[in-house]
């Protein structure tokens, strides 16, 4: 870890005149005078203990008075703001009935300790856990290097990267908290240094690699996320979410599905139907949406569903585990609805 | 020397138990009665230093901070395979707070190979090149990362199969003199037979080389089993990393180590400092888990000496988690074939095995002699390959060879069993002589519920659940070179002294059982001071060794020191010593009930400030096997496993596990629960989650950290029942011994043993994953 100084932000105005560069601005070319934002500190912290990134200066937003509400009403829809905890939205009655599938992919999400310590908007910019993105000794391309150490068919350790999706970056996106949220047609408040606001869909917010391999998400110098918005969901709403793991104690998703849908008896009027750990970014499979559209929800058209979403898939050299896994993990969600 | 004969307890109380007849040196205490009638022995006892821990009182190596203490950092390759043709530590040198650069010389007391070359050959990543010292650990951290290393790189390899092939880049081109702690316990050898990165084979072991001949064993055989099973390198993960503070001081070299053997610690340092050993102290309170990997100072130790010499203050060397897993011991993988042959009554008529394994730059990667002894069989061989690798070299690991050969036995037991229409239990009554084994297996199905058992494969739905079995046998080593210390002082306070350590598995609370057992006191009354060289010298926590080998010397020397005090008190008494007897802190006569004395009376008899009497373990009453310390009987062990198996997702759960073992006379039954816990654990652990994973392009390991090198958290922890077989053999005055190895031997076994009875599908290679499952059930649908 290198030496460097400390900002406590005391607005989101402050803290946007007072960073210069953006974590994954800074491991695809390192700068020499690189001021960044740290908020729950979880996953800029890793990279600064790695040597990996070594800032200058670390804006600290996470004591920024008003980004750690959350409310909910009719009209509104959900609204958390982004130093909001994973444990504050893992406690919260509200999210628990309306939003289930949010409700459990945080419970699902780390471990209680950093559960206590990480925030929303740190997690959902989190950079992702390749173990090769995250080694000191491979550059990658999305460190600016010249490789996919992954992706090679011999050498590549690829037993839990991406089955879709998988062209110049075969990473798969580290929050599957993110998974939920797209699931719900979450959308993204982004302000900036003029003081300008946008509302982004979640889905504009990630940054497939092909677009960008550096990014993972559309935030650049100087943008910070202030808010997360899920609209009300109807009086016919249900919300499923599996996430599957190594261990259960604590880890990574190799698979996780969260689904969200409109229902009238047992028939899926629509469903939103989000994969994570399978692709790059969080994964909405239309395929699987398109197949459950007006369909009873049956262990067989689950199925089918699943097939569907998987139908796309190319597995690595040492991941092709993860397309029976999906499937199932998708059925299984489909059916929790039921 | 003067002798006597005394019956002791011979036999499992509730099967078998008998007395025999044991001819005893005259000093030594009479006979231990079975455990029922003892006061202290096999009882629940907590640990003395419990409150200590987990108050956060206890002082671990790593806690230590002395005044003046720098603190250092190792600097390290970061390339599998080269020649070092400069390091520029100029930017390192110069940075504010660092006061010393030690670089590692290619020469053979360093750990180079004393060529031409300035500097060792690099042979893996994380192989150490030198260290610094500065004001703060972080000071020490950014100037190894300003230390310029030039490497003229060669090739490598890394994947033990590639290694095999005859164009493979040569890791070793000389035979190898250094690093031979692989782990296996069997022979072994030099590492000059063979070819290439091929090196031995290893064919004997101390039970004896081949036997019989083969082919007619198979040609005899109705069934053949004929296998290739596969493990994975597991790397050790102890909580506390190695590491050493030195103080250097203008007498004595003082060592504090997280170390599993204070005496080699010390015997190592003083030969690489060329000190007498009355100069060096080491010392180690408290030690957070070991597993094998902590047995010597590492490069680690003289690097802190030499800094702390170049300084003239104290240093702190602790290593992070990635050096741990890097550079400080493995347990090698294993491919191993294996051939078994039996008649239509289960008779075995052959065994063959031919196992090949890494140990990366190391040697010792056999897998152990499971498969020459836990059944008889007439006709045996096998052969043992170490595979040389450009990876962190292996190290002892908790019954090295064993673990990895248990994996392949007891599944093709098991297979055979079922190719003869046999249960697998009934099998093994029938082929396995032990009888601590057919009692484990006989209470262990109890309690486990073995009966509930259906045929493989016809559990019903998705998740599937099945029923396991797994054995084991670990020899009873004892190490002859381990003495004790006791004190009685005047006015009360028993001391005891020696340099054996406790690795964390409770040999202090054992240690102060035994004397309060012989003293008739309390184990709160005995101060046990141990872990420090300037004390007698005790074994190394290795090889399942310490308790058969601490606890008798430790009986034997209170026992002297008790005759010492009770002389004392017949003569004021003025009857004979023979006459009296201690108990609840008294001492008493035999005949005369009027006769009694506190202990702490007592002790104010004595002329000096103490009585003191040093005693060493004596030979096994009947003798050893193997003059060095080769014990007669086993440590034998059955282990059950249940599981269930999720068809759709491939995940496996193991919902139970029952260990039954046995370690001669149990000390501390809550302690040995302790360690079975532990060691069922890692063997979930070994069976289904951890591995090594290494980048076959770049040499580099990728999950060297504790978030994807896989470890088992609370809830991957299955409900472990233990049963402790009583087995006296009366071979010591304590007639204990250990138990660390045989926990951890059967389990990865029960549990592929297991699975098979859930899925229908066997799993040769470990650790067992969503991904092998699902391949095995798509390969057979």
């Amino acid at each position: 870890m290198n030496k460097f100084s400390w900002y406590e932000a005391k607005s989101v105005e402050d803290a946007l005149q007072q960073v210069n560069s953006t974590l994954s601005d800074e491991l695809y070319e390192a700068t020499d005078e690189a001021a960044v934002f740290k908020s729950g500190g979880i996953d800029v912290f890793d990279w600064v203990k790695q040597g990996i990134l070594k800032p200058q200066k670390i804006v600290n937003i996470r004591n920024i008075p008003g980004l750690d509400k959350i409310s909910y009403d009719r009209k509104e829809g959900l609204r958390m703001g982004s130093n909001v905890t994973l444990a504050e939205i893992a406690s919260h009655p509200e999210i628990k009935t309306r939003y289930l599938a949010l409700h459990l992919a945080v419970n699902h999400a780390a471990t209680p300790q950093l559960r206590n310590m990480s925030t929303l908007g740190g997690n959902i910019a989190q950079r992702n856990r390749c173990w090769y993105f995250r080694s000191a000794d491979h550059d990658c391309f999305r460190k600016g290097g010249d490789r996919c150490f992954a992706r090679h068919s011999k050498t590549g350790e690829n037993e839990n990267h991406a089955i879709l999706d998988n062209g110049s970056c075969v990473s798969v996106h580290a929050s599957s908290i993110a998974t939920a949220l797209m699931a719900f047609n979450a959308s993204v408040v982004i302000v900036n240094a003029e003081g300008q606001q946008k509302t982004v869909q979640m889905d504009d917010f990630f940054v497939s690699a092909g677009e960008d391999i550096a990014m993972e998400n559309i935030l650049k110098p100087k943008e910070i996320i202030t808010e997360i918005i899920l609209p009300t969901p109807s009086k016919n709403t249900k919300s499923a979410y599996i996430k599957q793991v190594a261990r259960e104690s604590y880890d990574w998703s190799l698979a996780d599905v969260a689904v969200v849908m409109e229902v009238s008896g047992n028939t899926c009027k629509s469903a939103n139907i989000v994969l994570g750990a399978a692709a790059p970014v969080p994964y909405r499979s239309l395929e699987a949406q398109q197949a459950m559209e007006n369909k009873t929800i049956t262990g067989e058209n689950a199925k089918a569903a699943a097939e569907a979403a998987m139908a796309k898939a190319r597995p690595l050299s040492k991941n092709d585990y993860k397309v029976p896994l999906f499937v199932s993990t998708i059925k299984q969600t489909i059916m929790e609805i039921s | 020397m003067d002798t006597r004969k005394e019956k002791f307890p011979y036999g499992i109380p509730g099967h078998n138990l008998g007395e025999i007849e044991r001819e005893i040196p005259m000093e030594e205490p009479p006979v231990w009665p079975v455990n029922d009638e003892l006061k202290v022995i096999g009882k629940r006892v907590k640990r003395i230093d419990a409150l200590e821990k987990v108050t956060g009182k206890a002082i671990y190596t790593s806690d230590i901070k002395l005044p003046g203490m720098l603190y250092a950092k190792m600097l390290r390759s970061n390339v599998p395979h080269a020649t070092i043709s400069s390091i520029d530590v100029s930017k390192a040198s110069s940075l504010p707070g660092v006061h010393a650069i030690h670089l590692i010389e290619n020469a053979p007391k360093e750990g180079g190979d004393g060529g031409t070359n300035t500097y060792p050959m690099v042979k893996y990543v994380g192989q150490p090149l030198g260290g610094v010292a500065a004001e703060s650990l972080e000071i020490a951290k950014e100037a190894v990362s300003l230390i310029k290393v030039n490497y003229e790189k060669k090739p490598f390899v890394i994947d033990m199969e590639s290694a095999m092939e005859i164009n493979a880049p040569i890791v070793f081109d000389a035979p190898i003199t250094q690093q031979q702690d692989g782990g296996d316990v069997g022979e072994t050898h030099d590492g000059s037979k063979g070819e290439g990165n091929v090196r031995g084979p290893s064919t004997s072991s101390f039970f004896g080389g081949p036997r019989g001949n083969l082919e007619e064993g198979f040609n005899e055989a109705d069934v053949i089993v004929e296998r290739t099973y596969r493990t994975q390198v597991h790397t050790h993960m102890p909580l506390e990393t190695h590491g050493v503070v030195v103080d250097w001081g203008a007498d004595v070299m003082t060592v504090y180590a997280s170390t599993q053997n204070t005496a080699a610690v010390r015997n190592e340092m003083a030969s690489v400092f060329n000190l007498p050993k009355s100069k060096v102290r080491v010392i180690c309170e408290f030690m957070g888990g070991g597993f094998g990997a902590k047995h010597s100072a590492g490069s680690f130790g003289p690097m802190a000496a030499n800094l702390a010499k170049k300084t003239g203050r104290p240093v702190w060397l602790m290593l992070d988690r990635k050096e741990e897993h890097l550079a400080e011991g493995n347990r090698p993988n294993s491919i191993q074939y294996l051939k078994i042959g039996a008649k239509k009554d289960g008779t075995l008529t052959g065994i063959q095995q031919r196992s090949h394994g890494t140990a990366g730059v190391g040697l010792g990667a056999g897998v152990g002699r499971i498969a020459q002894i836990l059944y008889p069989c007439p006709n045996f061989a096998t052969e043992q390959y170490d595979v040389l690798t450009n990876a962190g070299p292996g190290a002892a690991w908790r019954a090295p060879g064993n673990v990895q050969g248990a994996f392949g036995l007891e599944q093709a037991i098991d297979e055979m069993a079922e190719k003869l229409d046999l249960d697998p239990l009934r099998y093994r009554d029938r082929i396995d002589t032990s009888e601590v084994r057919k009692v484990e297996r006989q209470r262990g199905a109890e309690l486990f519920g073995w009966s509930r058992r259906q045929p493989p494969g016809s559990s019903t739905g998705v998740v599937k659940k099945g029923l396991g079995v797994g054995q084991s046998t670990w020899p009873r080593f004892v190490t002859l070179d381990s003495s004790v210390e006791i004190k009685i002082h005047k006015g009360g306070g028993v001391e005891i002294r020696s340099s054996v350590q406790d690795i964390g598995t409770g040999t202090k609370t054992i240690i102060a059982q035994v004397v309060a057992e012989e003293l008739g006191l309390q184990v709160k009354d005995i101060k046990v001071n141990i872990g420090d060289t300037f004390f007698p010298v005790g074994p190394g926590s290795g090889g399942s060794v310490v308790t058969g080998s601490i606890t008798p010397p430790t009986r034997n020397a209170a026992f002297e020191a008790k005759m010492a005090l009770l002389k004392l008190v017949a003569k004021k008494w003025e009857t004979d010593s023979s006459e009296l007897y201690v108990e609840d802190g008294q001492v008493g006569h035999k005949a005369n009930a009027d006769l009694k004395m506190s202990f702490k009376e007592a002790t104010k008899l004595m002329r000096t400030s103490q009585i003191s009497k040093i005693a060493s373990r004596s030979d096994d009453y009947g003798g050893f096997q193997q003059p060095w310390g080769l014990a007669y009987g086993d440590l034998g062990s059955v282990q059950f496993a249940e599981v269930s198996v999720n068809t759709e997702t491939g995940f496996v759960k193991v919902d139970r596990i029952v260990a039954a073992h046995s370690c001669g006379r149990p000390l501390n039954i809550g302690q040995l629960e302790s360690q079975i816990n532990g060691g069922v654990i890692q063997g979930v652990s070994y069976a289904l989650y951890e591995n090594r994973v290494m980048d076959n392009g770049t040499g580099h390991m990728m999950n060297a950290n504790i978030d994807q090198y896989k470890v088992p958290f609370s809830m991957e922890i299955p409900e472990i029942e233990t049963i402790i077989v009583e087995e006296y053999s009366g071979r010591s005055s304590t007639d204990a011994y250990g138990i660390g190895e045989p926990a951890n031997i059967a389990t990865a076994a029960a549990i592929a043993n297991a699975v098979y009875n859930a899925i229908g599908v066997r799993l040769y290679e470990i650790p067992i994953t969503p991904s092998s499952i699902l391949k095995a059930l798509r390969n057979v649908s």
